[in-house]
Order: structure tokens, then sequence, then C-alpha cells
């Protein structure tokens, strides 16, 4: 990945910023240039709410070759206090126990590397509360 | 105003695993069938449907090459790409084109050529299809996204791990009856619930495979067709078309696709019939799951109740409304760019009483349903003999 190219999704990844629309309040994840809801194109910068819950996940058995070393892991689909949602691992937790509907922690943490020489990837997993 | 528009010829290239044969070689043997079926000398413009050739083979531009390989160049010609619906909305791209008078006779093709490159390359081009920063990012696959919408509509509607089992084995079986499926092995239940477990609650065989393929078919208008063509022409009668937010966690009910019911209401209007009228059905069946939300889309059964439809024999072929009588996306393959033009091709032959053992008796009208990545775009067709 190019330095840009990750760079540039920093705020989301890491601090979780959002767009809300000064309009009809509606968060966008990451953030847009025109709301959906209600056409507006004036939004304010927010921080996610970190508190969430599951509503729905999958263990991935067969991994993608960036994550042949995490599997199996658990990613699922996670609503937030604010209502906005977002795809994310599941981590620290035994895969047996995830139950759609459990309370969930965003934090900070290292997603995925690029081989031996390149650059290690950050962003959010999820953790149970 | 717009013309009325006729499909008079039809064609497939071989499916499966084709190490001897390039990209522009599995079109142009798609598209010298579908010429011969029409018995037209001629063709005056040219639509390809194409996911990904430029990370399947590294060859982009695909338009004009096929144009060339099939002894066409200088023909307009022009690649459509929507993810694994790029064939269906290549097939409305040829509608266009003749309903407007733009020309006459237009060659609609699909390609895919998908083992070209190792099975990594292939994960990762698919997930093209996928939000690459928000989802692909997180570590997740197809098969995953699916297999959170498989969960959720478990836990919301009572569907069972072996309900979703049930519509491999029904594609199989029709699958063993299509002479180009390239899975066309009969399967048993016990078979798919101990497959190897690929993203859970989904294994391998709830899964549809990676295939090398391609097909064709030639539209006119439906005046034209009636002077042209030696077999009965097929008219399309309704079509729609619609798209939603590429990333799964952006909708609000995982256990709907939207687009697709928005396409099918827009395509039933179009056509003025409800989905009582229509004989038979192909879906896009990439994973188990997507057939069992999709026919709940098309208001074949009610939301909620897809899971008992290919245990209850409704959907097989014999039963109420065959679906996927080639076997579906499941046995016949998903060379994915292909897969809405062959969907069709499908269509004709059964509507033509072309379809041998597999054959739906009676067959007057008929509907596809192609679909990109996790249900954000959908193109469906519906089309009835001339």
């Amino acid at each position: 990945m190019s330095v840009s190219k990750y760079w540039r999704e920093i705020p989301h990844r890491y601090r979780l910023e959002a767009g809300k629309c000064e309009k009809c309040g509606n968060i966008y994840f990451p953030k847009r240039l025109v709301c959906g809801e209600c056409g507006n194109s004036k939004f304010k910068s927010i921080h996610l709410d970190r508190q969430g819950k599951l509503i729905s996940y999958t263990v991935i058995h067969v991994a993608p070759s960036k994550f042949y070393s995490q599997a199996p892991y658990a990613v699922g689909v996670v609503e937030l206090k604010d209502g906005v949602r977002l795809l994310a691992q599941i981590a620290d937790c035994d895969l047996k126990k995830i139950k759609t509907g459990m309370p969930l922690r965003v934090e900070f943490r290292r997603v995925s590397e690029e081989g031996d020489a390149g650059i290690i990837n950050y962003g959010y997993k999820c953790v149970p509360v | 105003m717009a013309r009325d528009v006729a499909i008079i010829g039809v064609g497939l290239s071989k499916w499966g695993e084709l190490w001897e044969q390039s990209l522009r070689d599995i079109y142009v043997e798609a598209a010298l069938a579908a010429i011969k079926d029409a018995g037209v000398d001629k063709i005056d413009s040219m639509y390809v449907g194409n996911m990904s050739a430029g990370l399947f083979t590294g060859q982009e531009h695909l338009a004009s090459l096929m144009a060339d390989y099939l002894g066409v160049a200088s023909i307009p010609s022009a690649r459509v790409e929507s993810a694994c619906a790029s064939g269906g909305l290549a097939v409305k791209m040829g509608y266009m084109e003749v309903a407007l008078g733009m020309s006459d006779v237009v060659l609609v093709g699909g390609v895919e050529k998908m083992t070209d490159v190792g099975t990594d390359e292939a994960t990762f081009a698919l997930a093209t299809a996928a939000d690459q920063d928000y989802e692909v990012y997180q570590g997740i696959t197809f098969p995953g996204l699916y297999a959170m919408m498989a969960r959720a509509h478990m836990e919301k509607y009572g569907t069972t791990r072996e309900q979703l089992a049930h519509v491999a084995v029904k594609n199989h079986e029709h699958g063993s009856m299509n002479p180009v499926a390239q899975y066309p092995q009969k399967i048993t239940v016990e078979n798919v619930i101990n497959s190897v477990m690929i993203a859970d609650p989904l294994r391998i065989l709830d899964c549809s495979p990676i295939t090398d393929g391609a097909a064709a078919i030639i539209l006119c208008p439906v005046e034209l067709a009636k002077k042209i063509s030696k077999k009965p022409p097929v008219k399309i009668i309704g079509l729609g078309h619609a798209t939603d937010s590429i990333a799964l966690h952006s909708r609000k009910d995982l256990t709907s696709l939207p687009a697709t019911a928005k396409a099918a209401k827009a395509a039933y209007k179009m056509a003025k019939v409800n989905i009582d009228k229509i004989d038979l059905v192909e879906v896009h069946d990439c994973f188990t799951i997507a057939e069992i939300i999709v026919i709940e889309e098309l208001g074949i059964v009610k939301k909620g109740k897809g899971g008992s439809a290919a245990e209850s024999g409704m959907t097989r072929l014999g039963g109420k409304i065959p679906v996927n009588t080639s076997g579906g996306l499941k046995s016949k393959g998903h060379p994915v760019g292909a897969t809405g033009v062959a969907q069709v091709v499908e269509i004709v032959k059964q509507l033509r009483g072309e379809a041998g053992p597999r054959q739906v008796k009676n067959a007057r009208i008929g509907m596809t349903q192609n679909m990109g990545g996790s249900g954000g775009s959908t193109v469906v067709h519906i089309m009835e003999v001339a």
C-alpha cells in the first residue's frame, strides 16, 4: 500500500473520526462530501462512540494472504452507540463464546502486515467489554 | 419511441479450468457460437461484460481486443463493469443500444478468465467488489460477508444449516443435467455440512467455484427477428437495475438485498407481470444463502421463508417455480463477468424448448437476477417467447 493511501485514512482508522450532517444529524463513517439522507453538504467532524454491540459475525478459516497467520479469526458487523455500523475483527476472546448482541468496545490495534519488509497496517478491532 | 428487443442467438464457451485457452479464446468461442446460433452474417456493435481481466490476467481494453479477435474490429464496442453483475449490465446496455435504434444487430458477451492467477490473487481480485478501505482492510472475504448474512438470517428467521445445504444439493442436481457445468456431480446434505469450513457458517460446498468461461447473446429489434430468426425469438419484456452501498455494514438489515427488490419491482412493472406469471428463474447463487435471500426479494416466497424452498422441492425442477435449472453459479460455475449473460442463455434455451433433460415444461416467461458484490448492484431481466 502506498504511503498516501495509508496516510489519508488515518483520521478514520486511528481516531474514529466521522462526519455528522449539520442538517439532519446523520453520521457518516468514513466522512463523505454529501449527505445521502438530506443532500446537505455541511458536516461537523466528530469522534464515534467506542461502545457498541455485535450485529452479526463470522469466523474466517480461509483467510486472504495478508491474514494467513491470524486464521481462524472473527469478523463482525458492529453497531456503535451513536447508531453507526462498522466492520471489524473481534479480538481477545474465545471464538466459541462470541454471540450476536454481545457488547463490544472499539480499540486501536495492529490489523495486518505487508510481508517482511512492508508497512504495518494499524486500525481498529473490537474486544468484548 | 423505443423499439422492442429480441434475443435471436445464444452461445457458451466451455466452462471450467481451461488451461489451454486464453481470455480472448474463450470470449471468441462463445461469441462465434452465438453468431452461428442466430444465423446472422454481421454484427453492428458489441458490449463486453467483464469484472476484472486486469487483475485476473493483466489485460484491459477488452472491448477492442475482443472486437479484433472476433474479426469485427471497427465496430463500436464497450466493456461494462459492475463486479459480478457485469454480464447482466452488459445485457442491459445491449438492450438500450437496440431499443434506441443505435444498432440493429448487437452482440453482448461476458467473460472471465480466473485461473491464470493463483487462489490468493483470485481472492484478492474478487474482493475488489467489496469496500477495499473499510471491509477488505479488516480481513474480511466474500464468503465471510455472505456468512454474516447467513448467520443474521438464521438467527432472525430460524433458517437452518441443513436448509442452506439443500440449495447446493438442488443446484448440483440441476447441474448434473447441464453438459457445460463445471461441477456436475450430485451432492448430499451430509457432503455440504461436512465439507471444509471457509467462513463460519459457510463451508466450501456453500460457495460457487472459480471458473474460466464466456457467454454471448445476439440482440436485434423484434421486427427484424421475426424476419431473419430461424428459431423462436425471445423478447426482453422487463428490465430492472438498482444499486446499494457496496459495504455490507452500511445496510440497515443484513437479511435483505434492497437492490434486488428494487430491480425486480422495476422489471415486473415494465413487463406488466407479477411473479405468479413467471415459469422459471436464474438467480445469483454465489453462496447458498444468496439464493435464499434473493428468492425472498423477488417475491417467490415471503420474507424469511426462503430457507425451506429448496428443501420442499418448490424451487426444484418439476416444482412450482424452478430456480437455477442451469445448475446456477454453484454447479455450473461462476466466471464472474460471464455469469449474467449465461443466465440469459439458460432462459432462452428453456423458452425455446432446447434445455434437454432439465427442460421446464411449457416454459413461456423466464427471469434472471444477476448481483454484484454483497448486493451493491443488481440487474433483473424478464423474457418471453416473442
